[in-house]
């Protein structure tokens, strides 16, 4: 009798992955970098990343097809402590949708690291580079799955520190300069999202994001300034991390700089992430306790974005280094991506949230194909890459490819973007902004134009003999991002269906 | 009188607002990156004591269930602090170290003569 | 350094001291205040003091480079390392209740084990910081 009452509660090992999902997208990445920060070797260290991230892609693909087959978020609590005392990670499509971008993301690229680490960061230092990639990984993954306000912070930097760090390893002296002036911004950023929520946990008493947006809207009544403070302070520290145009100054010599492979990354996810945070806070939280359409948040996003489409692309054009201009061409993207979410009709934020993807999976194809030029060349200079299109035919073949997408060509993943964002802009009555997306896609023309004129019109100079195109490990992910620009571009069911469940979400929890 | 009683009242927040503008102000009109570590982390300290001041209840004491004691501080904002100030000393030791770096390569902490050191070349 | 009897001597007669105090942090975290992290600093500072006296090589010796960069992620192994058996036994990570019969001694195990991660990582991320620093420009 006693010992059966003895194995009854004995705990038995009932280990099912799927209970588990929202946590493992933190700690995978985390014991990796810890992994990889015991190996001595960048090899080695090398391996453990690229399994890390691939098993990454399918814990995240799993938890997806969990979200888009259940009818409410899925939740976990941390340590078992319920919340609004505990910390939840509570996941519905919309963060779905950005977890299986940032791991899909991090799984294809990852290949590309191995020979742009070998050359660039020191073999002492390589097994370091890949613990703080996957650390940043980590961060990034944890902002987008947790629920919990105050926890958003601690992987906003977890992520934000491992990337300055990453960005100081370029080898130019210039990339300190950078990651310093990041580093000082980013932290700004940081800290005034931190005072914002701060002032909601005064009036609130709560951090959990679900609980903050029932509690906020009573509170409103009695306390409304600290509440709009807070609004205030939480969207200028997360412009901040999304380098929306005037904040973005940090942006062109981080990505300039920095490591090929750490560009790429980043470019594609670090400011995703930060726009998925402010999309979550701005309608999940305050969208549903008070009225938004009484501030003027809307109007100022408005004219933000419309200005980060025109100056920043203008900026683009008159950049001598490739790599900064699709830096600047990245702040111009971004002004999409907001104008959506001032838009705020579903059609507007089903753009949004599509050109998330869309443009990530762009950038990364354009960001790897002149790291592969840089890989061969050297330089990113246009002024010395006359010719290149002849020498690196398959490079510079899915540079034009992704750089038709970010012009918005009909048939690429950057048309059904801008698509749905001039569907939405009409719906809200805004239909001059059609002609805004139309004219911002016209100085991408002459930005993408330049480089494809110096390419392909020019005899290659001197410098170019040895010039050809890189190794199957680098060619590879460009060309599997490349074959998704395309793909997005003419079935939509993967991106598009997704990003309209996620902005119904979204929209449904308005006020 | 009221307005001196408000002040003397609430002198908490007005050290955490002196703090945090006097921080943010170092951080953008100083040149000098070290002086500009040091606004940053005054901005964070802000931080901590905003959060820190409305968790203390006047007479409470630690919350540690005694039967002797009624009244209890809040301990949450402590542990959040806690973590924010782990996360400000390490921005802070990054911040340092690529200043050294920074010094290093450029022979110099000022941000203009940096400036004018890149352009010439 | 030599000839200076008196902080040769009183810094020997310190040490264990520190570490000694660092220790009671460290056990006493979890019903007081302390714990991990500031018990790691504290002993790190027993470190760096032996490293200022009587300099940096015999400091290496006795804590070499290659054991903090072996001590450094071992910390956080050991923290995620005490979150694991409850995602192993069904419950979510970081319940510590699995990890003794009693709930309430369960939490207490699980604290400490945490600490002691926090605590390893720390002190060797404040030694290695320390090293970094003497170590540029020498």
């Amino acid at each position: 009798m006693s010992v059966l009452a003895a194995a009854a509660t004995a705990p038995s090992f009932a280990f099912v992955i799927g209970d588990h999902l929202p946590i493992l997208q933190v700690i995978v990445p985390l014991l990796g970098a810890v992994l990889c920060a015991l190996t001595r070797r960048g090899s080695f260290a090398f391996a453990i990343a690229a399994l890390v991230s691939w098993s990454l892609l399918g814990v995240a693909i799993m938890l997806l097809w969990q979200v888009l087959g259940a009818a409410a978020p899925i939740t976990y609590y941390i340590g078992g402590w319920a919340p609004p005392w505990g910390i939840e990670y509570r996941v519905d499509a919309l963060n779905a949708f950005i977890l299986v971008l940032v791991a899909g993301v991090g799984a294809i690229t990852i290949p590309f690291a191995y020979r742009t680490v070998g050359k660039e960061i020191d073999e002492d230092k390589q097994s370091w580079f890949y613990a703080l990639f996957l650390l940043c990984l980590s961060g990034l993954m944890g902002m987008a799955v947790t629920g919990d306000a105050f926890n958003i912070f601690v992987f906003m930097e977890v992520s934000s520190l491992s990337a300055y760090a990453l960005i100081a390893m370029g080898s130019d002296r210039r990339a300190l300069l950078a990651a310093y002036q990041y580093l000082i911004m980013g932290t700004i950023g940081a800290t005034f999202y931190v005072i914002g929520i701060g002032l909601l946990y005064v009036v609130t008493g709560t951090l959990n994001l679900a609980d903050l947006a029932t509690r906020i809207g009573p509170a409103f009544g009695t306390a409304p300034q600290p509440i709009l403070a807070a609004l205030a302070f939480i969207v200028v520290g997360i412009s901040l991390k999304l380098a929306l145009f005037p904040l973005h100054l940090w942006l062109p010599n981080a990505y300039a700089f920095a490591p090929t492979f750490v560009t790429t990354f980043l470019a594609a996810t670090a400011t995703k992430v930060a726009v998925y945070i402010l999309l979550r806070l701005y309608f999940t939280v305050f969208g549903g306790a008070i009225s938004l359409s009484d501030l003027p948040i809307a109007e100022v996003l408005l004219m933000l974005s419309i200005a980060a489409m025109f100056i920043a692309s203008i900026l683009a054009v008159y950049e001598d280094s490739v790599e900064r201009m699709l830096a600047y061409s990245s702040v111009a993207q971004i002004g999409c991506i907001t104008l959506g979410m001032a838009i705020a009709t579903r059609a507007g934020l089903t753009g949004s949230i599509v050109h998330l993807l869309n443009h990530a999976v762009m950038k990364a194809t354009l960001f790897m194909a002149i790291g592969a030029v840089v890989y061969r060349v050297g330089t990113s200079c246009m002024s010395e890459l006359a010719g290149i299109g002849r020498k690196m035919p398959l490079t510079m073949g899915l540079f034009v490819v992704a750089g038709l997408s970010i012009i918005g060509v009909p048939g690429t993943a950057g048309f059904i973007s801008k698509w749905q964002l001039g569907i939405g802009a009409v719906d809200a009555g805004l239909w001059p902004l059609v002609f805004v997306l139309v004219g911002s896609s016209l100085i991408a023309v002459i930005y993408i134009g330049k480089v494809v004129e110096v390419a392909y019109f020019r005899e290659p100079g001197d410098n170019l003999a040895d010039a050809r195109d890189p190794p199957a490990s680098m060619l590879i992910p460009m060309a599997l991002l490349g074959a998704a620009t395309i793909y997005f571009g003419l079935d939509t069911t993967w991106s598009a269906q997704i990003a309209d469940t996620a902005a119904q979400i979204l929209i449904g929890g308005l006020k | 009188m009221q307005a001196l009683q408000s002040l003397a009242d609430n002198y908490n927040y007005f050290i955490t607002i002196f703090l945090m503008v006097s921080g943010l102000y170092i951080v953008i009109a100083r040149g000098n990156m070290i002086k500009k570590l040091i606004g940053l982390a005054m901005f964070q300290s802000s931080v901590y004591l905003l959060y820190l001041s409305p968790g203390k209840i006047v007479g409470g004491t630690a919350p540690v269930l005694d039967p002797a004691f009624t009244v209890y501080s809040n301990p949450l904002p402590h542990v959040l602090m806690l973590t924010a100030i782990v996360v400000g000393v390490a921005t802070l030791a990054l911040g340092l170290a690529l200043t050294v770096r920074i010094y290093e390569a450029y022979g110099t902490v000022n941000e203009d003569q940096i400036f004018a050191r890149d352009n010439k070349k | 350094m030599k000839l200076d009897v008196i902080l040769r001597v009183t810094t020997k007669f310190m040490l264990p001291f520190i570490v000694l105090f660092a220790l009671y942090v460290h056990f006493h975290g979890d019903y007081g205040p302390g714990g991990g992290f500031q018990a790691g600093v504290i002993s790190a500072a027993a470190f760096i003091l032996y490293a200022l006296v009587f300099g940096i090589e015999a400091t290496q010796r006795v804590v070499p480079q290659r054991l903090l960069e072996v001590l450094m992620p071992l910390g956080v192994l050991i923290y995620a390392a005490a979150g694991l058996p409850a995602m192993v036994l069904g419950k979510t990570f970081l319940d510590y209740s699995v990890l003794a019969h009693d709930v309430k001694h369960a939490h207490e195990w699980g604290i400490f084990i945490v600490e002691s991660g926090v605590l390893i990582t720390v002190a060797s991320t404040m030694l290695a910081i320390f090293y970094a620093f003497v170590e540029r420009g020498r």
